[in-house]
């Protein structure tokens, strides 16, 4: 039985997730094709990545913190206020890019350490302390703003709309900040004690590891992946925009792609990787329904079904693997 | 995530915690009371009886939710497609009444009947394929939003009939010195009832200690898997009776439920109910609601506007759980 198990490829929850987009782009690929069009041509491989970028970026933050056994609902306020905040201190000069760049990455370092320091001091729930944050920002932003404002000088909207070949330089920008944090997650002492706090927070503390300051930087890293997906998006737009995050349900959407790439919602299994596959398959599903000119609302139905159903999938195949332990 | 039952220390001894710690509702009626009286000062005829029922009217709704919430939160679930759901119910009962009074009666057994039967897939889903309930319910969220929208082709249709919205805005008129009894609020004091009696029950109990500590329940005899699953049918249904009042309040719109689920949700925990589950009352999560809308009124009267109102809502949620959070320590 293990010699068996330990032969075959094992198709656990992180890998499964590419599986399911090669299988999507395949049958994706013949739908759109018999419906005369064209998956892989130039404007719709663009649009895809284009679209992947955003959410990826958000996504690989969020991995973060679900990988810890927390979890970040204030990321969709948070991007809204880093294009402003991107936008405003711009105002259309090439100068102030690097001023800009570095307000955003303090502001949305200082929300991560709030979000830390509510959870681990004053041991709020994660769930409602990052909810509260985002109120907060929220109120903030529905105060001061009624629209877009600020804008971005020409120069910094080369990271919105330029690309090398079909592949835009944000798409790049989400690879390279994926594979920062998948040798951070897998080769660092800090990876090591984050999949540990993720995995059992006692166990981990007893062992030694500060978990309460493992926590705080987890949320920093995530807010701050929130901060370069609002440059982007200022970037994108030209300008900031106070409902960009929410409207684009970052917030829920980006813990639907990391759970959605393998990563166990309860914290302490996962990885970058399954993250940046479910990503992927997201823009890839909506890609199709693009090409196939279905019904814009019914993609989300579909959205919802595959979710549920991966996850389903996954809590399968490790019951069946605990089945199996239990009975060998 | 941090929602796993307490084990250790934290899960023994009810005695230690006392009346301030964690699941109880001491520090929320401190709230409530709190802002009452401000509300009062600032509106004294806030509390002439034909005011308050009309309070507590408007309040019905949340109420209802947060107590159909409740049952899933503390069996250690959660329930976010409740939102979705009194958005979907009222957009479906808009297009099919279309304003034919004849059909409002069907209507409104086919949106409780809608309501019991999301909440039944919900908890199937989260119990049988083991799926947890925070992606179980975040799918059927954007299911039912992708639905509602496919099936209106992007705009709500139809109208509700008057007979419909009576429910929501209307009640028992022409009562001494009270006025008018809205029928919200009778429906609401016999589902609170409902709601303490569930929880006083077998199931009350037996789905506590899932919430606690779900292998030990299950060990002991615990129809886990069951009581989980009636949780979410609860809720779905609680959803379904806040959408049949909402409808009556306002318009038919996209945006009736919108948010709705993540302030179920805090208004749960601001009534001292531990996320996670296990501990906390019913009447804690319905006061914790009344909580809210207090504060809103409050904030409203104040002439705070809209838009700083959610901010200060998530400065004092913060400042209530952290206070319950340290309580719960010493």
């Amino acid at each position: 039985m293990t010699t068996l198990t330990a032969r075959r490829p094992r198709i656990d929850s992180t890998n499964g997730v590419w599986l399911a987009l090669g299988m999507t782009l395949i049958i994706g690929g013949i739908l759109v094709a018999t419906d005369g069009g064209s998956l892989f041509g130039q404007n719709s491989t663009v649009s895809l990545l284009q679209r992947a970028a955003g959410l990826g970026i958000v996504a690989v933050g969020q991995t973060f913190a679900i990988l810890a056994g927390s979890l970040d609902l204030s990321v969709a306020y948070v991007i809204s206020l880093t294009s402003l905040i991107a936008a405003e201190t711009m105002a259309g000069s090439d100068g102030r890019v690097l001023p800009a760049i570095l307000a955003v990455v303090a502001v949305s370092g200082a929300i991560g350490l709030v979000n830390g320091l509510l959870i681990t001091k004053l041991r709020i729930n994660a769930f409602i302390a990052t909810l509260g944050v985002g109120l907060l920002i929220k109120g903030y932003l529905e105060q001061g703003y009624a629209g877009p404002a600020g804008s971005v000088p020409v120069s910094f909207q080369h990271l919105g709309y330029d690309r090398v070949g079909p592949v835009p330089v944000a798409f790049l920008l989400f690879i390279g900040v994926a594979a920062v944090a998948w040798v951070v997650i897998n080769r660092s002492r800090f990876g090591h004690h984050l999949i540990a706090t993720g995995g059992d927070l006692d166990v981990a503390r007893l062992s030694g590891v500060r978990t309460d300051w493992v926590l705080i930087r987890t949320h920093v890293i995530c807010s701050l992946c929130a901060g370069i997906a609002g440059l982007y998006l200022a970037s994108r737009l030209g300008a900031g925009a106070p409902r960009v995050g929410a409207e684009g349900g970052y917030d829920l959407e980006s813990i639907a792609a990391v759970v959605l790439g393998g990563t166990v919602l309860a914290g302490g299994k996962g990885g970058v990787a399954g993250t940046v596959g479910g990503v992927l398959l997201l823009a890839v599903i909506d890609g199709i329904f693009n090409q196939l000119a279905v019904d814009p609302f019914f993609k989300q139905v579909v959205r919802g079904v595959v979710i549920v159903a991966a996850v389903a999938i996954y809590a399968m195949r490790l019951r069946r693997k605990v089945v199996r332990k239990a009975a060998a | 995530m941090t929602v796993e039952a307490p084990t250790g220390p934290a899960a023994l001894g009810q005695s230690r915690r006392g009346r301030w710690g964690a699941g109880s509702i001491a520090p929320v009626v401190v709230i409530l009371v709190l802002l009452l009286v401000a509300v009062g000062i600032r509106q004294p005829d806030f509390y002439d009886p034909p005011a308050l029922l009309a309070f507590l009217k408007r309040a019905a709704p949340l109420i209802i939710l947060a107590a159909g919430q409740y049952f899933v939160i503390v069996a250690g679930d959660f329930d976010l497609s409740v939102g979705s759901l009194v958005t979907a119910e009222v957009v479906i009962a808009a297009r099919l009444i279309d304003g034919d009074p004849g059909a409002t009666w069907p209507v409104v057994a086919l949106v409780l009947g809608f309501g019991l039967l999301v909440g039944l897939v919900n908890g199937l889903v989260t119990t049988l394929l083991l799926v947890p309930s925070f992606i179980t319910t975040l799918g059927m969220y954007l299911i039912l939003v992708g639905a509602v929208y496919t099936w209106t082709g992007g705009s709500p249709r139809g109208a509700l009939s008057e007979e419909f919205r009576m429910l929501g805005r209307r009640g028992i008129e022409g009562v001494p010195w009270l006025g008018e009894i809205p029928y919200a609020v009778l429906i609401l004091l016999v589902l609170a009832g409902l709601a303490i009696l569930a929880m006083r029950s077998d199931f009350g109990k037996v789905l506590l200690a899932v919430g606690d500590n779900p292998r030990a329940a299950r060990l002991a005899g615990g129809r886990v898997a069951g009581v989980r699953t009636i949780a979410f049918v609860v809720s779905g249904g609680c959803a379904a009776v806040a959408a049949i009042l909402l409808g009556g309040f306002g318009g038919v719109s996209f945006q009736v439920g919108a948010g709705l689920e993540f302030t179920a949700i805090t208004a749960v925990v601001l009534g001292g109910v531990v996320l996670g589950g296990g501990r906390g009352s019913v009447v804690g999560a319905m006061l914790g609601a009344l909580t809210l809308q207090t504060l809103l009124t409050l904030l409203n009267l104040l002439g705070v506007a809209g838009a700083l109102a959610s901010a200060v809502q998530g400065l004092i949620i913060l400042a209530a759980v952290a206070i319950g959070g340290l309580r719960a320590r010493t």
